[in-house]
């Protein structure tokens, strides 16, 4: 007996060793203890079931095949969520016995021809298929879509346009607003984030950062490293509007300091760069979160993040503050001294806690999925929400929402 | 542009009012005005001013101080910085001005709209910071290093042949730095041709590196032959060395004129036994004689061969597994090459140098079990006199040789000799004491109480020192041994000039 369960043992610990494996072969790693505990590492096969509505293929497939470049661009969490969910064990086809239930609704795969996602017709789109889904399944009307979730990566989530002042206005769809949203945006006290809702990292192509690692043990020798606009000359050609102002400050303070090396340039070498950097920023541009965030994991560089009272990926899971720095807006004129003045031990546990591969792998979308991925700790976060508060459940006829509310546009068909 | 727009809004305005108030006005010169024409006209020039002068909307501040309630997060940044050249610098202007939404709650601190764009007095480095930065980089690259570098280094043991002469600090300077670098323990052997002397050994005190510096009893010969081979000899005498006092680590030839690349030391950490790098040749070109010679070459062959940099070095088949070598043609060079040190032509090399060669010092060393059976021991080679030409001659197998630096294709040390001229002068240990007056003026000087033309007789004397001294204070100080004579001469000659001034004068 006792031989079996060293034997199980010894084939756990030479499982996860594997895991490690796959990305970096480091030794000396630090363990991410959340504030939640180790719940990266929790497998949510077994705790939820999920059920996956069948629309028609003019909310996915057909938009998808009109615009192939949704794969790539860093809305695409939505789409390879849906197929991971498609295969995964967590997946039911017994809706009786789901916990959760996911709409595939593509929103954001409206491209202009630079490849921007153009949100107007995603409210019409997102109501449509509630439509759908609530007049030939009973499941909807159950709950009022409290037991449901759905994807909306795009730059300000359910809110559904590009700019802030007219997202706030718009606020998120009400139809949506008894459910679950799993978004990539994340602002405490604002509109645009529900209670409740699970944020997540943008896509990242994986297996394009995999081809420019360049070996570890390359010495880091960029002190502080950012590549991207500072002015957003065609929307906001005076500035302050753009980025709060908080990138052109950076700019403004900071161009004339050999410690940072920070241009509008695009160069080839970007992965690469960020690999041999210690510091990485990640400023808010017109929305507050930006791939910068994932690619700074990814790569070992410790990530400066100046977003006042932004929301990171997965922040019951993941101490953010022990990984990055945080930097107020305000403070960034400032920001050399900041910097400078992080005691060197401090600078090398984050590196530690970032060379753990459990944390890069919590911010990939690896196709196919492996274990502990993004794709998990979505599932994670979704199992920490059950058991449903029997609250949800709505008596027959007992009616919540407003089926007119909001923007008189959005009432058309699509 | 908006604004200037507005004022002619206003301006348009004010013309209609006046149009408007002439009818009206019942006097016929139209002089008098009303009080509220004026009142606008003096503020439109006011507001005129200030916007010319602060150079921002001065309507929004307007607007924002009148209209707007207090946001919660109005800090008003006045960094007026009164650069009025770019929009796109320097000017900040109030946050959230008219109109824009605020976010929902007054909880939040975080308020959509306009921002100040905020810029310190003194945007520049700090110079206490970059040196912390500095330091902060350098730690996290030494972590780096024993995270993912090599798990146990090995000192380094650099073996160095040098003797006096003009050139020995230049070249003993490169080399040191070159040590200094190194991340690993490093031990250096510097062996002196002519037995030690003060100042070579004053000068590698200076590297801070643990030395062992011996002599060896000849004098440096003048001819390259006999110096290669004297050099060979040096490197035996050093292993030696390396035997008694059982140094553990890696052998490397650092030879005083060659570069080394720092990645030289990293990679010769694989070493086994015994490793061999590529080599890159730089024949020194002493002037027109070598453009000369790389023309002519290059003429000859059409190949484009010697355009390259030659290489020695190990060669490897495409499974990476030693099957030759690759070393240095002189046919080309051998009618003009430096036949005695100091000589103006190329120095050559032999067919394959020392410094090629990476040894684990365990090869050397008597009674060592574990040694492999392949090398010879250090007493029965060179034990004859005979020529020791390359670390080849330890080995009985010579396809034991490892290949380092991905087979040879990476080139991480250059090989050179350069000696000064043969008749080249300078001051004992590089020091002019006292320090040199002007007393030799030049003949074009531009000084008013320049003396006259002086005779050819005297010119002729001196224009020898003058060469000399020219040559002197180019060198500044550096520590020279030996041939202190030269110093007297040319404070001879000046003593000499100066009593001839003092009889023209």
């Amino acid at each position: 007996m006792k031989i079996w369960v060293f034997a199980l043992i010894f084939y756990f610990a030479f499982c996860a060793r594997i895991e490690a494996l796959k990305f970096h072969k480091t030794q000396q790693t630090e363990r991410i203890s959340g504030s939640a505990g180790d719940v990266l590492e929790d497998d949510p096969v077994g705790r939820l079931k999920v059920f996956v509505y069948e629309l028609p293929s003019k909310y996915n497939k057909k938009i998808l095949q009109k615009d192939p470049r949704c794969l790539t661009h860093m809305f695409a969490a939505e789409i390879y969520m849906h197929r991971f969910l498609l295969s995964s064990p967590v997946r039911t086809l017994n809706p009786e016995e789901a916990d959760w239930f996911y709409t595939p609704v593509y929103t954001t795969c409206d491209l202009t021809p630079n490849g921007l996602p153009l949100p107007f017709k995603s409210p019409r789109m997102m109501r449509s298929a509630i439509q759908l889904i609530s007049s030939n399944w009973p499941y909807w009307n159950r709950t009022e879509g409290a037991d449901h979730f759905f994807i909306v990566p795009h730059d300000f989530g359910a809110c559904f346009h590009y700019q802030e002042e007219k997202a706030i206005e718009r606020g998120i769809l009400k139809l949506l607003q008894r459910a679950t949203l799993v978004q990539t945006f994340g602002q405490r006290n604002h509109d645009c984030l529900k209670d409740g809702s699970i944020t997540i990292p943008p896509y990242a192509p994986p297996q394009k950062m995999q081809t420019h690692l360049i070996p570890p043990s390359t010495p880091r020798s960029i002190f502080v490293y950012f590549r991207g606009l500072f002015y957003d000359v065609g929307n906001d050609p005076e500035g302050g509007y753009y980025a709060r102002g908080a990138r052109a400050s950076v700019w403004e303070n900071f161009k004339n300091n050999p410690l940072f090396d920070i241009s509008t340039e695009h160069p080839t070498t970007y992965y690469e760069d960020m690999q041999r950097a210690v510091f990485c920023l990640c400023p808010l541009g017109w929305a507050p979160w930006s791939p910068r965030l994932v690619e700074a994991v990814i790569f070992g560089c410790i990530p400066v993040i100046i977003a006042d009272d932004i929301v990171l990926p997965f922040a019951d899971a993941i101490p953010w503050e022990d990984i990055g720095v945080f930097v107020a807006e305000k403070d960034v004129p400032k920001l050399d001294t900041i910097l400078t003045s992080i005691p060197i031990e401090e600078i090398l546990r984050k590196q530690r806690l970032l060379a753990n591969p459990s944390m890069k792998q919590a911010m990939l979308f690896p196709q196919p999925a492996q274990s502990r991925d993004a794709f998990h700790q979505i599932l994670n976060g979704l199992a920490r929400k059950l058991p449903h508060d029997k609250s949800v459940y709505l008596k027959p006829g007992e009616k919540i929402l407003n089926w007119t509310a909001g923007p008189v546009g959005d009432l058309k068909p699509w | 542009m908006k604004q200037l727009t507005a004022l002619q809004h206003q301006a348009r305005r004010s013309n209609s009012f006046r149009g408007a108030s002439l009818p009206l006005d019942t006097s016929a010169d139209g002089a008098i005005k009303s009080p509220a024409t004026i009142f606008w006209l003096a503020l439109h020039g006011l507001c005129c001013l200030i916007s010319l002068v602060l150079g921002f909307r001065f309507s929004r501040l307007v607007f924002f101080l009148f209209f707007c309630t207090s946001s919660p997060s109005a800090t008003i940044n006045l960094y007026t910085a009164l650069q009025t050249r770019l929009p796109s610098s320097i000017t900040t202007s109030p946050p959230a001005a008219n109109g824009t939404a605020v976010a929902v709650d007054g909880r939040s601190r975080v308020v959509v709209g306009r921002h100040g764009i905020l810029i310190r007095p003194w945007p520049h480095p700090d110079p206490a910071e970059v040196m912390k930065a500095h330091q902060i980089i350098e730690r996290v690259q030494r972590e780096q290093r024993v995270q993912y570098g090599f798990k146990s280094p090995r000192t380094v043991i650099a073996i160095t042949p040098t003797y006096v002469r003009t050139f020995q600090t230049l070249h003993l300077t490169g080399v040191m730095h070159s040590l200094m670098n190194v991340p690993y323990n490093v031990v250096w052997i510097v062996v002196e041709a002519g037995g030690t002397t003060n100042e070579t050994a004053a000068l590698i005190s200076k590297s801070g590196l643990k030395t062992v510096h011996i002599g060896f009893n000849a004098r440096m010969p003048i001819l390259w032959e006999d110096r290669h081979k004297m050099e060979s000899q040096m490197r035996v005498h050093a292993l030696r060395v390396v035997r008694e006092k059982k140094l553990d680590g890696i052998v490397v030839f650092a030879d005083e004129s060659n570069m080394h690349s720092m990645e030289l030391f990293d990679e010769i950490q694989n070493v086994e036994w015994i490793g061999a790098v590529s080599v890159g040749i730089l024949p020194h070109s002493g002037g027109s004689e070598g453009v000369e010679l790389s023309a002519v070459s290059r003429e000859d062959n059409d190949k484009n061969q010697n355009s390259e940099m030659p290489v020695q070095g190990p060669a490897c088949n495409s499974s990476n597994q030693l099957v030759g070598w690759h070393t240095f043609n002189m046919l080309p060079f051998m009618e003009r090459s430096a036949r005695y040190v100091g000589d103006r032509a190329v120095v050559l090399p032999r067919k394959l140098e020392w410094a090629g060669f990476i040894l684990n010092s365990r090869l050397v060393w008597k009674d060592v079990e574990d040694k492999p059976a392949w090398v010879k021991d250090l007493d029965v080679v060179g034990r004859e006199g005979e020529d020791i030409e390359s670390p080849m001659s330890f080995l009985e197998d010579p396809s034991a040789v490892e290949p380092l630096g991905s087979c040879g294709r990476k080139i991480m040390l250059w090989w050179l000799r350069v000696e000064a001229r043969a008749d080249s002068k300078f001051p004992a240990r590089w020091i002019i004491d006292p320090p040199l007056d002007v007393t030799v003026p030049a003949k074009h000087t531009p000084w008013p109480d320049a003396p006259p033309e002086l005779p050819t007789s005297v010119v002729k004397v001196i224009s020898i020192p003058e060469n000399t001294e020219k040559r002197v204070a180019k060198r500044s100080t550096r520590k020279r041994s030996s041939r202190s004579k030269r110093k007297h001469v040319p404070k001879a000659l000046d003593e000499r000039v100066s009593t001839r001034h003092s009889e023209d004068n």
